[in-house]
């Protein structure tokens, strides 16, 4: 929660025009009595409003005319809830990261002050939107949005979003949607529960520890149990006297028969490299009290649900784009919406998927509305109609059934999969992508591929690459435990093309510590090999002293 | 699909949070005001203010990886460039060159936020306190006000409430009409069964039911509408209410030997004072003393910038505060304060006359008075007179500034809280 890219799975940076949806509210009064009163919602021909002002009726009456597009469609989505909320409200919700329930931590008033304070400047406008993939899929709209940006919402996180997470193979082994909620209120009452015990300065430390090392409490490799938040619940109590006598048998210090194993024969604990941190932590921490233990696990937790939205930026939002352009647009020709809607609509889905050229100074990487919107427009076109090029790169899919093709690429990739597999010669040709290789070890950067045909494939590789987290953030291991000795931990950094750890290092070392209550050591590997300690908590001097 | 209104649920879900990060963070936050009061000016001590605070401080460290090694990344918008072009590393800072241009005002590395006005005064007068406040507390107690407190079975008719009366009313006939009326509808039934009869053989009985169904109705019929039993009277009490009114007298030296600057000094005390009267007090009223070797009382612009020449004699300007004090602030409707700034000049003689008046008048009616003396000099007879005051009294004070960074100081010293000594 921590960290900056788990944001709301579609926060967009697009201010909103509440000032024209007012004005335009007094004039077409009488129009929208007139079409509210005319219940039927399948008089063709005529719109459902011409007014950009919203009211009730009209929500609910766009809301069943873009479900029953959406059936035709054969979208598959968790029941919905649509909420209103204010701009403050707004706010509050960006700050817990979307979540409707959160614990309390001055880190999210931090957020809440950065973004009040951009906001009122004008830095920033706020998102139309935020869903919660929960079971009902939560959405909200805000009050200023016009009727047009509501039925925008509702297409995009309504259908869009809903039917991904409910359909994508990420969500579905990481997150729990119908019990979240419970678990989020579970996680909120138990903090303030410890607050209330142990003074809220004891838990803010654990829960800055753990913040800190969020990211690394998942198991990127490994499936988690499907056991329910809802069962986890249930045995927490067991399990804080369980998981501690498990620790305790661990550290258990009474001196055993055997005469001690000489160095070579030592077996490492852990015996493997463990990726998970956190859960080491929360497994084998040998000081930290029981509701500590429960906290890391919370934090464990929430960072696990969010892990998949990490992985899913680029299909997560190019598939809610791809629908909710597909769905308005059926609205259009179905005629239940004027020009005037879907002039505003073009206006501010092009906004959204815009990508701007690296020299342009709203650069800001790329945008993931823009590449999967691209991607996924980009997949139908091959399916309908495909060309020469497509025949040849994307044998399988050219020329098939488009909604089956889509539906399959939408349940079974990640971004960095997803891109590998179906980013296509026609869209890097689109997006002009060139690759810059830099080495540090060159005294210039060199231009390493770009968009023709020697490059293609080169580029597809990189940019994968780029949306893969595990190549993207450091890998670093619990590498070894001195049991019988000093009880030092021992992390293993394994630099990825040399790229070294930044200096925000010895501070999250210095978290682990305050975790683990022994000495804390951080061992790089170099190129060739070799280890190196490049890090320790507490520093060595101060320990000898 | 179920739409729900949230818009009416509270709104400051993060007001915890919010507290809790400036609560993390005060010490940063609380040197960047000190920093900020010699930049405040009088006219906008009611706005929220701006506070920044370095960036580094409040980063949460995550395991990241810094720049460096052999890395390859993908750009869209490609122009000119071809396979194997060689392009200049640019400089690190312009890293990512289109991203600073749209970035904040404000340097990076600051965190810059607003807080409340509120906020702002919490923390700039956190530990200190009025003095002598408790003593005569309950002296205080004078005025009463008249607040609603419910409703009352007696009062005057003025205060009758229409509404509730009525409700007494009607649930007072109901009440007394229901066993009338329940006996009514059995006679009314056993007439209309007898009515309904062929042969009407039964006119003895019929006549006497219609007899008693005929004084039913005449007992219905008396209940009163309204009865003084169903009166009901707004009901106020008498709430005491503490004197919230305080007058703070700004007493300076405008004499020949006070220059500009040395004025800006004097003022920025009294705003800091004026600011810390305005948390206790409701109302607090500025009365403006100049003076040289005449007093006079002047408004906040003749005050601070009009120039005057001439010698100086302090007790004009505290004889002058007698008599307004006397005249428009009686002591027991009025908290009263004051501060003088001065460069300490004053007649030889007069000196002794101030420490008279002061300790036998001013000084028995003021909560607390404070002398700051703005000057680089040694201290002159004026200072040494009030030092022997300040023994003396509990609620006098003295002080002495010598640079505009000494004002916030010594203003907290003045105040700092008495149970912290």
């Amino acid at each position: 929660m921590s960290n900056s890219t788990t944001k709301p799975s579609a926060a967009r940076p697009v201010s909103n025009q509440s000032g024209k949806a007012k004005s335009a509210a007094v004039k077409n009064k009488t129009a929208r009595k007139k079409t509210h009163s005319s219940k039927n919602k399948h008089t063709a021909n005529k719109p459902i409003s011409t007014s950009a002002d919203w009211n009730y009726g009209l929500v609910q009456e766009y809301y069943s005319t873009i479900e029953s597009i959406a059936d035709d469609f054969e979208l598959d989505t968790y029941p919905n809830q649509l909420e209103i909320i204010s701009a403050e409200q707004m706010l509050d919700a960006y700050a817990s990261v979307g979540m409707p329930i959160g614990y309390n931590h001055w880190s999210f008033g931090k957020h809440f002050i950065q973004n009040e304070q951009q906001y009122r400047r004008g830095h920033m406008g706020l998102a139309y939107e935020i869903v919660i993939n929960s079971d009902p899929c939560i959405a909200y709209l805000m009050e200023e949005n016009s009727m047009m940006m509501q039925a925008l919402v509702m297409a995009h996180a309504c259908f869009g979003h809903n039917s991904f997470f409910k359909g994508n193979y990420l969500f579905r082994t990481w997150t729990d949607a119908e019990a979240i909620i419970d678990y989020l209120l579970f996680a909120k009452n138990f903090i303030a529960e410890c607050e209330q015990h142990y003074g809220v300065s004891a838990v803010e430390n654990i829960l800055d520890s753990c913040h800190a090392l969020m990211n690394y409490g998942v198991d990127r490799y490994k499936r988690p149990n499907p056991i329910s938040m809802r069962e986890e619940r249930r045995r927490q109590k067991d399990r804080e006297a369980y998981l501690q006598s498990q620790v305790n048998d661990l550290w258990r210090t009474i001196p055993t028969m055997e005469p001690a194993l000489d160095a070579k024969n030592k077996t490492r604990f852990p015996s493997e490299p463990q990726e998970n941190i956190l859960y080491f932590i929360e497994k084998n921490a040998p000081l930290i009290e029981p509701w500590q233990r429960e906290i890391v696990r919370i934090v464990r937790k929430i960072g696990q649900y969010f892990y998949p939205q990490r992985q899913t930026q680029v299909m997560n939002e190019g598939w809610a784009c791809f629908w909710h352009y597909t769905i308005l647009n059926e609205l259009y020709n179905r005629k239940h919406v004027t020009d005037g809607f879907m002039f505003e609509f073009l206006q501010s889905h092009t906004n959204v998927v815009a990508q701007p050229d690296f020299d342009n100074p709203n650069y800001n990487g790329i945008n993931p509305y823009a590449l999967g919107f691209a991607m996924m427009s980009d997949i139908r076109r091959i399916c309908e109609t495909p060309d020469k090029e497509d025949k040849k790169w994307f044998p399988e899919i050219a020329g098939s059934n488009w909604r089956e093709t889509m539906e399959f690429a939408m349940k079974n990739f990640k971004d960095e999969s997803f891109i590998a597999q179906f980013l296509s010669p026609r869209l890097i040709r689109q997006f002009k992508f060139f690759s810059i290789l830099d080495d540090d070890e060159d005294s210039e950067m060199e231009v390493a591929a770009i968009h023709n045909d020697a490059g293609y494939h080169h580029i597809r590789q990189k940019l994968s690459e780029q949306h893969n987290l595990s190549i993207n953030e450091p890998n670093i291991e619990v590498f070894d435990v001195d049991i019988k000795g000093d009880r030092s931990l021992t992390l293993r950094h394994t630099p990825n093309n040399r790229i070294p750890l930044a200096d925000s290092t010895p501070e999250v070392l210095k978290h682990l510590h305050r975790l683990w209550g022994f000495t804390v050591k951080m061992e790089t590997l170099d190129d060739n090999g070799k280890r190196a300690e490049t890090g320790r908590c507490p520093a060595l001097d101060e320990n000898a002293r | 699909m179920q739409i729900i209104d949230r818009r009416l649920n509270q709104k400051n879900k993060s007001t915890v949070n919010r507290q809790r990060f400036l609560k993390r963070y005060r010490k940063q936050i609380k040197e960047a005001i000190t920093k900020q009061i010699s930049k405040r000016s009088v006219t906008d001590v009611e706005r929220s203010e701006s506070i920044s605070i370095p960036g580094g401080d409040i980063t949460e460290p995550t395991f990241r990886s810094a720049p460096g090694g052999r890395r390859e990344r993908i750009y869209p918008g490609n122009k000119e460039f071809n396979k194997g072009d060689r392009i200049k590393r640019p400089p690190p800072d312009g890293k990512g060159q289109g991203r600073r241009a749209s970035d904040q005002g404000e340097g990076q590395d600051d965190f810059a936020f607003e807080i409340s006005n509120d906020e702002y005064m919490e923390i700039l007068f956190e530990d200190l306190e009025l003095p002598n406040l408790k003593k005569n507390k309950l002296k205080k107690l004078i005025n009463y006000k008249n607040i609603r407190s419910g409703f009352n079975t007696d009062g005057t008719p003025s205060n009758i409430d229409i509404v509730r009366s009525l409700k007494g009313s009607l649930a007072r006939r109901i009440a007394c009409q229901a066993p009338l009326r329940q006996t009514l509808k059995q006679k009314q039934g056993e007439l209309d069964k007898i009515e309904g009869e062929e042969n009407h053989n039964n006119v003895e009985l019929k006549n006497k039911l219609a007899d008693e169904i005929e004084k039913l109705k005449l007992r219905i019929k008396r209940i009163p509408f309204i009865d003084s039993f169903d009166l009901r009277y707004k009901n106020f009490e008498k709430l005491p209410q503490p004197t919230t009114n305080a007058v703070m007298f700004c007493l300076m030296d405008v004499s020949g030997s006070m220059d500009q600057q040395t004025k800006e000094m004097a003022k920025r005390f009294f705003i800091l004072l004026y600011m810390f009267l305005k948390r206790t007090y409701k109302d607090v009223e500025v009365v403006y003393i100049r003076h040289h070797t005449q007093a006079k009382e002047v408004d906040e612009q003749e005050f601070f910038y009009s120039q005057e020449t001439g010698g100086t004699i302090v007790s004009s300007a505290l004889k002058l505060m007698q008599e307004i004090m006397h005249d428009r602030y009686p002591v027991n409707d009025w908290n009263i304060y004051a501060a003088q700034a001065s460069d300490g000049d004053n007649w030889n003689d007069d000196s002794r006359i101030c420490n008279k008046i002061l300790s036998e008048s001013i000084l028995n009616q003021v909560r607390y008075y404070t002398y700051v003396e703005i000057t680089q000099r040694e201290p002159q007879n004026l200072w040494h007179e009030y030092t022997k005051l300040v023994e003396e009294r509990q609620n006098f004070a003295i002080q002495k500034i010598s640079e505009q960074k000494d004002i916030y100081p010594v203003f907290r010293e003045f105040f700092h809280k008495q149970s912290v000594n």
